[in-house]
């Protein structure tokens, strides 16, 4: 039997999903979804009306868990472009089956991540236009030496990039529906999204070497990022975050938790869908090593901090690290090194690395630890700073839970409107690593 | 859709739409090397405008096409460069012109500070603004009317076959020649493609335009009622629109509408001195001395105020030439004999007082302003009078 695909195949299979109505499976996941999101918005009215004093965070403890939510998501969005470009600039061409996929997190992952830091965390959202540098009655200007200024142009630039390098893949994809496409509303809607795409190679050779440039830009962009978020703590003289060790640190932990939540999802998806002969095992198994691999750095990181502060001969950064282990945050702490540094080590067994049931709970677990890695480095450095007498403890609200479920929610519904909406493949980066689909002699 | 429907029926009933013209003859392929071999053979027979379309980049066949490498790289370096510039540029306009800020006791150009944001605006212009330019100046997209849209050879290269079109608009094209080249190299399913010539004219279809219309009406409305309404109803607040008390205006803060709380019985303004004199102009006359001295910065503040405050009634130069027409009594001159041999007190007494229908200025004047004043009345007087002695 010849198993080989052909590429009307790879068109059926990853349009179906957008073609017929969705199954009970995607509803049931859907009504989570909105429930989470419900919840979330919920919270987030309540903070607007009353103001973040609902928050469990007050003096000393100012960062709390809309922090750890924002570096937590900005983080997930990460494996999405390191996916996307930087797999691509590496000729890694498993990566065409879940790019897509992994660039439409990184979005969905960024909205959430702006979110906490606009809405939440401001209290007033229609003033967040006093972030950017604009001319204004006031004379005034942003402060461009703050680490704070940097992350608005981080994370506005990282969206805007991921989108257009997000949309310029799907705009062949958008005009192959068009084509396929008999109802007629349908039909116009991908037609203006396609923008006439006419699969013409003298557009094709231009598209390609655009495709490769913004790889390019995106591979030091995506790096930046994490850099700029990890200087948010690296660049202020607090013991436990004035450590130069903090960007390779957080970008470590950023793909580390940006891969297991791409492989999370998938597997839901690739089961929902019935896209099990697209994205494979050996896809998985592959981002389980990327996982092994960043999930060891931050192991390295984690011990490399406690030398730092031991060589330092600072007694703060003694006291802090010796305080986040034992303390009274060294529940979140324990839960933070065994979730990334020790489960993670069964992947280094193929049977597990292979097992879908098994590197599931291992890709929840790894999230649940990157999580609390962000919020054991917000909350215990600000709860126990220079001058004891100004020491405080942070005890969350059910608003802080109400805003953690509205990323999630907002996340999961994003995403499953997206598997629903848009082809959550390329069908044109497939089609092109099809056997047969290249010239023999080439 | 209207075009999409006119283009199908063309492509369909081509000998019922004799008026249109043909745009391209077009042949399809199965393989990647069939149509490499096309793309080669039409390029080595001289045809220049033709085009390929594959259902994903195929490899060598740029090569094949003889397509010169994309510059579209070009643009990226100069997008780049005008980012790194305009961030930089910006950002030291701000710090060392437009408002210099000591920040952490930093010098104002911290250039190493200046790296990230100069990076990401790079990155920004030069992604996002390439991208728009190869899709506007290379692909001239957004384009839906083209006329391959809509035919069965398009819905065969967006799937999997590989397709030549060969333009009717080059200079070697020939129908029945064209026809059998195809055939020679391979190419199945040959069919010719036709365009209406009139399609610009669909600007002004009325659909179109209503679309367009109510489109407009739909933005402008929701940026009104956005920026106008919705912002200014609660929880949104905004320091402008708070409760406040505004100069001349009755205030909704207490009962009886006034912004301030009384004073209590006896409060002290901060500077207010209480004048003995009052009802007194002989004391006053007796007892105070100026307390200035008439150096010319005190003359000239007793000038600025003697213009405001007495030349309406007293005119510019004590005349008794009053500004005012009529409206207000005229009072007498300063220049007599008796006013210039007043002491300073009783005139500072006036001032302070009023005197027959001049009121009191005491609540307009500040105190040392009223001694400025007598000094420059005394000025105004010494010119008035002048004498030949003034002179030496």
């Amino acid at each position: 039997m010849d198993s080989r695909i052909s590429a009307v195949q790879v068109d059926d299979a990853i349009s179906a999903p957008l073609e017929r109505f969705p199954s009970g499976r995607w509803w049931i996941a859907f009504a989570i979804a909105l429930t989470l999101l419900g919840f979330g918005a919920f919270s987030a009215t309540v903070i607007l009306y009353k103001g973040v004093g609902v928050l469990g965070f007050n003096q000393p403890v100012a960062w709390a868990f809309d922090i750890t939510n924002f570096v937590f998501w900005i983080g997930i969005g990460h494996a999405g472009t390191l996916i996307s470009a930087i797999l691509f600039l590496l000729r890694q061409r498993w990566r065409n089956a879940i790019a897509r996929f992994a660039e439409a997190m990184t979005i969905f992952a960024v909205i959430c991540a702006g979110m906490f830091v606009s809405i939440v965390h401001l209290g007033r959202p229609w003033l967040a236009g006093y972030l950017l540098p604009y001319p204004n009655q006031h004379s005034l200007w942003v402060n461009f030496i703050s680490p704070l200024v940097w992350d608005i142009f981080a994370v506005s630039t990282y969206f805007t990039v991921s989108l257009v390098f997000w949309y310029l893949g799907l705009v062949p994809d958008f005009a192959t529906l068009r084509d396929r496409e008999t109802h007629r509303v349908k039909k116009l809607i991908y037609s203006v999204f396609s923008l006439g795409w006419r699969f013409s190679n003298r557009h094709w050779s231009h598209y390609e070497r655009m495709y490769l440039i913004l790889a390019g830009f995106a591979t030091p962009l995506v790096l930046s990022v994490h850099t700029i978020v990890s200087f948010d703590f690296a660049v202020s003289v607090n013991p436990g975050w004035h450590a130069t060790i903090f960007p390779p640190y957080f970008v470590a932990g950023a793909v580390f938790s940006g891969f297991a939540m791409v492989q999370n999802v998938l597997i839901f998806v690739r089961k929902t869908f019935k896209l099990e002969h697209i994205i494979t095992v050996q896809h998985l198994e592959n981002m389980n090593k990327v996982m092994l691999l960043t999930g060891s750095m931050v192991g390295y990181s984690y011990a490399m901090e406690f030398f730092m502060s031991w060589y330092s001969g600072n007694p703060f950064e003694r006291f802090v690290f010796l305080n986040r282990a034992l303390g009274p945050y060294a529940g979140a702490y324990w839960t933070m090194v065994s979730c990334n540094v020790i489960f993670v080590q069964l992947f280094w067994f193929k049977k597990i690395r292979r097992s879908v049931p098994a590197m599931f709970v291992i890709g929840v677990l790894v999230n649940v630890g990157m999580w609390f890695e962000r919020y054991v480095i917000i909350v215990t450095t600000l709860s126990r700073d220079f001058l004891p007498s100004s020491w405080g403890h942070f005890t969350p609200t059910v608003f802080d839970f109400g805003i953690l479920a509205l990323g999630f929610g907002l996340f999961f519904t994003l995403v499953l409107l997206f598997v629903r909406f848009l082809p959550t493949v390329s069908m044109a980066e497939m089609k092109s690593v099809l056997d047969g689909s290249q010239p023999s002699h080439h | 859709m209207d075009l999409n429907r006119r283009i199908t029926r063309n492509w369909i009933l081509p000998k019922l739409m004799a008026t249109k013209q043909l745009y391209s003859l077009t042949a399809l392929f199965s393989t990647p090397d069939e149509i490499i071999h096309a793309a080669g053979e039409t390029a080595a027979a001289g045809y220049a405008k033709f085009d390929v379309h594959t259902p994903y980049p195929v490899h060598g066949l740029d090569r094949a096409m003889r397509l010169k490498p994309s510059r579209v790289g070009i643009f990226a370096l100069i997008f780049g460069f005008l980012g790194t510039v305009s961030a930089v540029g910006l950002m030291t306009w701000v710090a060392l012109v437009d408002y210099p800020l000591v920040i952490g006791g930093k010098p104002f150009w911290s250039w190493p500070a200046f790296v990230p944001i100069a990076f990401e605006v790079t990155v920004l212009l030069a992604s996002v603004l390439s991208v728009v330019a190869m899709i506007v100046i290379y692909f001239k997209f957004p384009n839906n009317s083209h006329p391959l849209h809509e035919t069965p050879y398009m819905k065969a290269v967006s799937s999997d076959r590989y397709g030549l079109s060969i333009q009717a608009d080059d200079v070697k094209f020939d129908e029945r020649k064209v026809r059998d080249f195809l055939q020679e190299v391979g190419g199945k399913e040959i069919a010719p493609v036709y365009f209406d010539p009139e399609v610009g004219a669909r600007l002004f279809d009325p659909k179109f335009l209503g679309i367009l219309l109510a489109t407009a009406l739909v933005v402008s409305a929701g940026t009104y009622l956005t920026l106008n309404k919705a912002l200014y109803t609660v929880p949104f607040d905004w320091m402008m629109e708070q409760r406040k008390l505004k100069a001349q205006k009755a205030s909704d803060l207490f009962k009886n509408g006034i912004g301030m709380r009384t004073p209590v019985e006896g409060t002290v303004a901060r500077g207010f001195l209480p004048y003995p004199y009052r009802g007194k102009p002989e004391d006053a006359a007796r007892n105070l001395v100026n307390p200035l001295l008439p150096t010319a910065d005190v003359i000239q503040r007793g000038k600025v105020r003697y213009l405001t405050f007495c030349s309406p009634c007293h005119g510019n130069f004590a005349r008794g030439d009053s500004r005012l027409r009529g409206q207000f009594p005229n009072p007498p001159t300063l220049h007599t004999d008796k006013v210039r041999n007043w002491p300073d007190g009783a005139i500072y007494h006036v001032i302070s007082e009023g005197q027959n229908v001049m009121p009191s200025y005491a609540a307009q004047i500040a105190r040392d302003d009223r001694w400025a004043i007598v000094h420059y009345l005394r000025v105004l007087q010494r010119a008035q009078n002048a004498q030949e002695s003034d002179l030496k």
